[in-house]
């Protein structure tokens, strides 16, 4: 909202000057206070100091130049001066404005005086844009067109802003929030000022003389739609002459954002502006049937609106949840062609024009949720939408459509016409009445939420001067407050509302800061824990953190194999933006190409966030499952250093899982197959794990559930769940990313799955102080035994004396029959209470040996 | 020392039977002897020459047998004193080229340190999570919890709840993505982190005290200052009692925390429709210290987030007295005060996942 400082003036005489910065400046901090926010302040009008007002006396050609010409002016005095001009749009006769050489222009810049093909220039004539006045440049400002001859009223010489009585002024552009539709309107903020300020606040009560015929002769109004209009009024204004509206009124609405167009359209937005009622001037004449109809819109029904746009109206497509309440309101005429949107813009068709005769004003109480609807449904949000969607003064609206009125008569004697006629009466249909809210006012509760210590009667007088009536007792110390809300004040609802405005009026910055302790011991939840820690872990295995989008492009999910069945957006941006990630692999390949790009390939990156997923839930009611959109924290690590492969990913998953004690997950290695990925969607076949919580009594632990305790899907947790994958990326995604690698290591876990997952027990294990004896057995054993497989066997063989088994070689080659491999376990013995004896740990290879050979097909390599 | 016995020779030399320039002569040549040693090997045959079995010192030894027993003791002792000068000359040249020795060997297994090659580096956490964990710090240390939701979320707790139905004027100033679900519009990528308010309520003991950080969404193209996915925390306090007041010391409490006691902080009212009487609140400029400058438009305020008390409609929405609980709620956004704090021109950067930029926090 555009808000000219001379305008909020012209109802309470607030302590601001135009020429005195700093109390304008004083005043914008002021209307910070009270919550309307100024966003841009300018100061307009300066600079026009040295530009006169001129009369063209003569225009010749320059001998050489076809783009300028000679122009003598009469300065006044009996003066004449001569110009070089390059604009065409002028005559001899016409009064324009004009800066003699050594002036400056509003902004600084200073006119010299030139000479261009022996012609001097003494001086520049001015457009509009120059002199900062509107953002016209076409030509020059061509302030009246008498002729040649005088210009009645005009006085050569004299100073343009004189003229044109535009004295300095200040625009404040403010914010107004959504709870504030009164001060979508100058009243509205200078009612605020006024009792910031405690000065007076004058409303201008418009007066006119009715003529007859009566209006009911000459039109109607009637509202069909009560559940989307509330109150249609209109008012007739016969033997109307269109004409500008005076420089005045130009020059408010041009400070406040709108463009003058002619007296009518004008005077409603004027007044919607003064008084925040929008009102729309149909030409009575071009209505068709002479009479105003509110009533909703058919499906299918459309209108041509006044910027030339055909809108659909009364229609929803069908995801649109709105399609049941899908209500437009229209103003149609008496024969029920639509003419209007209600609330929101007028018909072409009834447009004012130049020729407009009689003009039928409609004031109306549009329902602000239909309102809001229907500019939403055309994305068409208008200076009247927005003030009807947020609720207009239901008071208000016969003094706003006498005022446009007035303004009109005003704008017809300025212009030397004679003025229109309003017929008498007030044509009205209100089906539904308005009736002012009361509520009280508990000075206690208020005092409490607050943390002030206020008397009854000093709220009152902060509440009274923005229109609270009170009622009843007003000095009593304990006694509710009995109030009537004022009617421009839709947003106060209930007694909390009221409190915000005492406490707006009274000033945020004067309630006391009280400090309040929480009385809990601040912590970190398992699963924030567990994410810090894991952030270290991976940092320290030399990763960055990846922060990388959850909207996603289908197409490049697919590259990562990862397109099929995303959860989709309904109303997404653009088609590359329409998904929800599944994985983390996408937007990780993603990030890498961007860096390989930028020739830095060689990384290792992870990221946690969430991914999304189709997943059954108990409908309502505990009734079937329906497949709903869920979603899953997950963490995933890239790892794209040279030489990092599979075994570099394993070998971070166990510094992960030794960093966090966890114990109790293993690492499981199918056969490829291609039909049975699951999570190894987009990975290697053959080079990637699956990561399951150990299956086992008491295995997993109690889960820790969500921390807002959002039920989210079953199967997160749990032994036997899976929580993640391990291994490569598959060469063909790779490639699909346009990457450099050969080889890209991968891992992919559930967050909660490992949070839920089996720890190391916190007990203390002794250390051994006693020497120990080092075993080393190599076995030769088939390609399709899992390494793992000898592990576990040798550590169940090798008893509690064994403190640590190791693979430490892995041997292929001649010497060992192929299709098979060699490889080489270091255990470690030792005691507790003594030092092993030779015969011990020779008992204990044995057992080790025999063990591995009994149950797996190996052989100890001799 | 050495030295200073040579340049002031013991008088009483002069007395000596063997004469006292002698024992003068035969001190100062074996101190130059040992001095001049310039390793550990000279320096053995300096004190073998010196003072060994066959030097001029041991015969002088030998001399002393032939005095009277009267000029013995007195001889014994004069030799006894140069014996134990060269011996102090000897033990500190000793020390003296042992320490040259190490430092030789050890300068001969010089290492250029600024010629070491690079190794693995450590990874850097995004500059979000910084900030984020750096916040999620001070809010635990205020006895918060940190709690969290998820970001797809239904109508109800994104709106309703939060006092904004269907048709509220509030809706259409936030573009929200809605998921696409068996009936529309009843899934969303939530728009602020306040659904975990509602959460907090709906299944959380009373009093609560409690942040929430998280990723929000809205419909928004990405710009400088805006991407469709961004960063929150939002803070719940509810209790018996709490007031506006309460807020605004809590509020100056963190700000302190997070930007230092220089920094103020100052309430201004605004309309949120889940808060009642609802303000936003500013930090003084830390660029100018609120003189005014660019970077705060010239006001020396910067808007950080809103708050306000917990709005009745919503305590209600959860089953909570508002007559007997009164609380607030505070917001603002994480990748905002990044960008403030570390003058990054372009939000966009934070998504780039571009190391250079990731390497620098």
């Amino acid at each position: 909202m555009r808000a000219p400082l001379s305008w909020l003036k012209s109802f309470t005489p607030l302590p601001a000057e135009p020429t005195e910065r700093d109390t304008v400046l004083e005043l914008g901090a002021e209307l910070d206070a009270l919550g309307l926010v100024v966003e841009g302040m300018e100061f307009v009008g300066e600079g026009l100091d040295d530009v006169i007002v001129s009369q063209v006396l003569d225009i010749s050609p320059i001998e050489g130049a076809d783009r300028i010409r000679r122009v003598v002016v009469d300065v006044g005095g009996g003066r004449t001066t001569e110009v070089v001009c390059g604009a065409w749009n002028f005559e001899a006769g016409d009064v324009v404005p004009f800066i003699p050489a050594g002036g400056e222009l509003p902004g600084g810049l200073r006119i010299e005086r030139r000479t261009m093909r022996g012609v001097t220039s003494n001086g520049m004539l001015c457009s509009p844009r120059e002199l900062a006045l509107a953002d016209d440049h076409a030509g020059l400002m061509i302030l009246a067109r008498p002729g040649a001859g005088n210009a009645p009223g005009v006085e050569l010489g004299m100073p343009l802003a004189e003229h044109l009585a535009i004295g300095r002024d200040v625009v404040f552009d403010l914010a107004v929030e959504a709870n504030r539709p009164d001060c979508l309107s100058i009243l509205g903020i200078a009612r605020d000022l006024a009792a910031h300020y405690g000065l007076p606040l004058e409303v201008p009560v418009p007066y006119l003389a009715e003529v007859l015929p009566p209006a009911s002769e000459l039109a109607s109004v009637s509202v069909e739609a009560p559940e989307l209009c509330l109150r249609l009024t209109g008012r007739v204004l016969t033997g109307v002459t269109i004409v500008p509206s005076p420089p005045a009124v130009q020059r408010r609405l041009t400070l406040a954002g709108m463009r003058p167009i002619n007296c009518a359209v004008d005077a409603s937005n004027y007044v919607m502006l003064e008084l925040g009622q929008p009102t729309h001037p149909y030409d009575l004449d071009r209505l068709g049937g002479r009479g105003l109809v509110a009533r909703a819109a058919r499906p299918g029904e459309s209108l041509v609106t006044l910027d030339g746009e055909t809108r659909l109206l009364g229609t929803r497509p069908a995801r649109d949840s709105l399609a049941m309440s899908a209500l437009d309101c229209l103003v149609c005429n008496a024969r029920d062609v639509p003419v209007g949107i209600g609330g929101v813009m007028g018909g072409a068709s009834s447009e004012i024009a130049a020729d407009t005769t009689a003009i039928l004003l409609e004031a109306a109480l549009f329902l602000p949720v239909a309102v809001g609807r229907t500019a939403r449904w055309l994305g068409l949000r208008t200076e009247a939408s927005v003030r009807f969607e947020r609720g207009v003064d239901p008071e208000g609206v016969e003094r706003a459509s006498l005022r446009v009125c007035e303004l009109m008569v005003e704008a017809a004697t300025a212009a030397g016409v004679a003025p229109p006629g309003l017929a008498r009466g007030l044509l009205d249909d209100a089906p539904v009445g308005f009736e002012r809210t009361r509520l009280s006012l508990r000075p206690q509760r208020a005092n409490a939420l607050l943390g002030t210590d206020l008397r009854a009667i000093d709220m009152v007088s902060l509440l009274e001067p923005i229109g609270y009536v009170v009622a009843g007792d007003r000095e009593s110390a304990t006694a509710p407050i009995e109030l009537t809300i004022p009617p421009w004040r839709p947003d106060v609802s209930r007694e909390v509302d009221i409190i915000e405005d005492v406490a707006r009026t009274f000033g945020y910055q004067k309630i006391t800061r009280t400090e309040r302790r929480s009385p809990y011991v601040g912590r970190l939840d398992r699963v924030q824990l567990l994410r810090r820690q894991l952030r270290r872990v991976l940092t320290g295995l030399g990763a960055h953190e990846a922060w990388t989008g959850s909207i996603v492009d289908p197409a490049e999910q697919a590259r990562a194999h990862l397109g099929e069945g995303l959860v989709r957006l309904a109303n997404p941006m653009v088609a590359e933006e329409s998904g929800l990630r599944a994985g983390l692999l996408g937007g990780l390949m993603a990030a890498l190409r961007h860096n390989s790009g930028h020739r830095h390939p060689w990384l290792r990156l992870f990221e946690i966030g969430d991914v999304f997923f189709m997943s059954p839930t108990p409908g309502d009611g505990g009734g079937e499952p329906v497949v709903r959109p869920h979603e899953r924290e997950h963490m995933a690590l890239v790892l794209a250093r040279e030489g990092d492969d599979a075994a570099s990913a394993v070998q971070a998953w166990r510094v992960i899982a030794d960093s966090l004690g966890i114990v109790g997950i293993d690492l499981v290695q199918s056969e490829p197959d291609l039909e049975q990925r699951g999570a190894l969607t987009g990975l290697h076949l053959a080079r990637s794990a699956r990561l399951f919580v150990a299956t086992g009594p008491g295995a997993a632990r109690r889960c820790p559930g969500d921390t807002a305790g959002v039920p989210g899907p079953t199967g997160d947790c749990g032994s036997g769940t899976l929580v993640g994958s391990v291994g490569e990326v598959e060469p063909e995604v790779i490639e699909a990313f346009g990457l450099p690698h050969e080889r890209i290591g991968w891992l992919e876990v559930n967050l909660k799955g490992l949070a839920c997952s089996p720890r190391k027990a916190p007990l203390a294990r002794p250390v051994s102080r006693y020497p120990s004896s080092d075993v080393d057995l190599a076995f030769t054993l088939d390609e399709s035994v899992p390494a793992i497989r000898v592990e576990e066997t040798l550590r169940q063989a090798a008893t509690e004396l064994c403190e640590s088994v190791e693979l430490f070689d892995v041997y292929r080659g001649s010497g060992l029959p192929s299709g098979s491999r060699s490889l080489a376990y270091r255990l470690r013995f030792c005691a507790l209470d003594h030092t092993l004896t030779d015969g011990e740990v020779a008992q204990l290879r044995r057992r080790c040996i025999d063990a591995v050979e009994e149950a797996l097909p190996a052989r100890l390599r001799g | 020392m050495a030295r200073e016995s040579e340049a002031s020779p013991d008088a009483t030399l002069r007395a000596a039977p063997f004469g006292a320039a002698e024992l003068a002569d035969a001190q100062s040549e074996a101190l130059t002897r040992i001095e001049a040693a310039t390793d550990l090997a000279s320096l053995e045959e300096a004190e073998r020459q010196a003072v060994g079995k066959r030097s001029h010192f041991a015969g002088l030894y030998q001399q002393l047998r032939a005095f009277e027993p009267s000029e013995r003791k007195d001889a014994g002792q004069r030799l006894q004193k140069v014996r134990r000068r060269l011996d102090e000359a000897i033990t500190a040249k000793r020390a003296e080229l042992t320490a040259a020795e190490r430092v030789g060997r050890l300068a001969a297994d010089r290492l250029d340190l600024t010629e070491v090659l690079p190794a693995a580096r450590q990874g850097h956490l995004h500059l979000v999570t910084r900030v984020r964990e750096e916040l999620e710090d001070v809010f635990v240390g205020m006895g918060y919890e940190i709690a969290e939701g998820p970001e797809i979320e239904t109508d109800w707790y994104n709106f309703q709840a939060l006092n904004i139905p269907v048709d509220h004027p509030a809706r259409s100033s936030v573009d929200t993505f809605f998921v696409e679900a068996a009936e529309a519009e009843t899934l969303l990528l939530r728009t602020h982190t306040s659904p975990v308010q509602i959460h907090l309520l709906e299944r959380r003991e009373l009093p609560i005290y409690a942040v929430v950080p998280g990723l929000v969404y809205r419909r928004d193209t990405p710009d400088a200052t805006h991407l469709p996915a961004f960063h929150q925390l939002e803070g719940l306090v509810v209790d018996r009692g709490v007031s506006f007041g309460d807020l605004a010391g809590t509020i100056e409490t963190f700000v302190h925390a997070i930007f230092g006691e220089t920094v103020r902080s100052r309430l201004r009212p605004a309309y949120f429709p889940f808060t009642e009487p609802s303000a936003e609140f500013e930090i003084s400029c830390m660029i100018c210290d609120g003189s005014g400058c660019r970077t705060c438009a010239g006001t020396g305020w910067i808007e950080l987030g809103g708050c306000g008390m917990v709005h009745p409609a919503v305590f209600e929405a959860t089953d909570v007295d508002p007559e007997e609980w009164t609380g607030f709620a505070f917001g603002f956004g994480i990748d905002r005060l990044a960008i403030m704090r570390h003058g990054i021109a372009d939000l966009r950067s934070f998504i780039e996942n571009d190391v250079r930029f990731l390497e620098q926090f």
